[in-house]
């Protein structure tokens, strides 16, 4: 009953979460920042995107489509994941 | 103790809010707040995962956040489309913030609203699609005398030939853009994504979300197939949506200008510019 409904034939399997993420979070995935979160409408939060992009890229290797040589990168940057 | 995150603002109607609305962010059931003839979409999620602290936390976990973003994401897309919708991670103290949102920026919201009404957001990638110049000139040149001469040639004119494709690909992506840009009432770029996040080892060369309207929907569809003929070998076009209008809808707050005003504040400031 939503209008995403529209033109099913065009519709995607799933969300990729990396196009998910471009979206939900101002200022995109991508941009070397950060994306701010409006806590209490008042009191802002910044957060490293840093942990952000090494999570959608460990999201990414784990993926459905692992027939891409992407574990492969050198870049283990501001790591949350162990 | 709760708090309370927000996923999207309506109109106040009769119908207030679809009956099979998923769990969200925190597995909670989804409810309203309505003031000033408008409605909320809110959660309530409990405040010791959702403080700002433990959210930044949180965000370096790859399952939370997915978990979490996806959530958010069906909430919204269940809501539907006369709904404005609000970007992943805002969170109030409680619903009387909520309210005083809505009062204070009424007006907004329903300039908003009336942008969006019977229009959804649509994006297309495009990424450069790659022949490999090493595999082209491996072939050609007979052996000679000054192998090594020859061979610092063939990588010259292979790299050549590599800047002058990814040039005139990136000038087919400018294009693209610019056809579909023609057929939207909004359009907008996000930053192409790293082939770290995308898995694709090509050069996103375009990232770009349209906000069309219902009636062109077809239209638009058709457009980018005919792009994705037009500009075959070079680019590869991929559309994706629909989508709810994230990126057309941002709080009529000044939020906008917020990463400015936050800057000031900010302790965990610019390690990666």
């Amino acid at each position: 009953m939503s209008a995403y409904d529209l033109a099913p034939e065009l519709r995607q399997r799933d969300v990729a979460l990396v196009d998910l993420l471009d979206r939900v979070l101002a200022g995109g995935v991508v941009i070397a920042g950060e994306i701010t979160l409006s806590i209490a409408d008042v009191d802002l939060v910044r957060i490293s995107l840093r942990a952000l992009i090494a999570s959608v890229r460990s999201l990414a290797a784990d993926g459905p489509t692992a027939d891409g040589p992407t574990a492969e990168g050198p870049v283990a940057g501001g790591g949350a994941a162990p | 103790m709760t708090y309370t995150w927000l996923y999207a603002v309506a109109r106040a109607g009769p119908d207030p809010l679809p009956p099979d609305v998923p769990d969200g962010v925190a597995d909670e059931g989804p409810r309203t707040v309505t003031a000033d003839g408008l409605l909320a979409v809110v959660g309530s999620v409990p405040a010791p995962d959702f403080e700002a602290d433990a959210l930044q936390r949180h965000l370096g976990e790859p399952q939370w956040l997915e978990r979490t973003a996806r959530a958010h994401h069906r909430v919204v897309t269940a809501v539907g489309s006369r709904a404005l919708p609000v970007r992943y991670g805002t969170v109030y103290r409680d619903d009387d913030r909520v309210r005083a949102l809505l009062t204070a920026h009424a007006d907004g919201f329903r300039t908003a609203l009336a942008g969006i009404t019977d229009r959804t957001e649509w994006g297309v990638k495009a990424y450069q699609e790659r022949t490999d110049p090493d595999a082209a000139a491996e072939g050609d040149g007979p052996p000679d005398d000054r192998p090594g001469t020859a061979y610092l040639l063939r990588r010259r004119s292979a790299r050549d030939r590599a800047d002058h494709a990814l040039t005139d690909a990136a000038e087919r992506a400018r294009q693209v853009h610019r056809a579909l840009a023609g057929l939207a009432d909004r359009s907008t770029e996000h930053p192409p994504q790293p082939p770290e996040a995308t898995g694709v080892r090509e050069p996103m060369l375009l990232n770009g979300a349209y906000l069309v309207h219902r009636s062109r929907a077809a239209e638009f569809a058709r457009e980018v197939t005919g792009l994705q003929r037009l500009h075959g070998p070079a680019l590869r076009v991929e559309l994706t949506g629909p989508w709810p209008p994230y990126s057309f809808a941002d709080l009529p707050t000044g939020e906008a200008g917020a990463a400015g005003a936050a800057g000031a504040a900010g302790p965990t400031g610019g390690d990666a510019e």
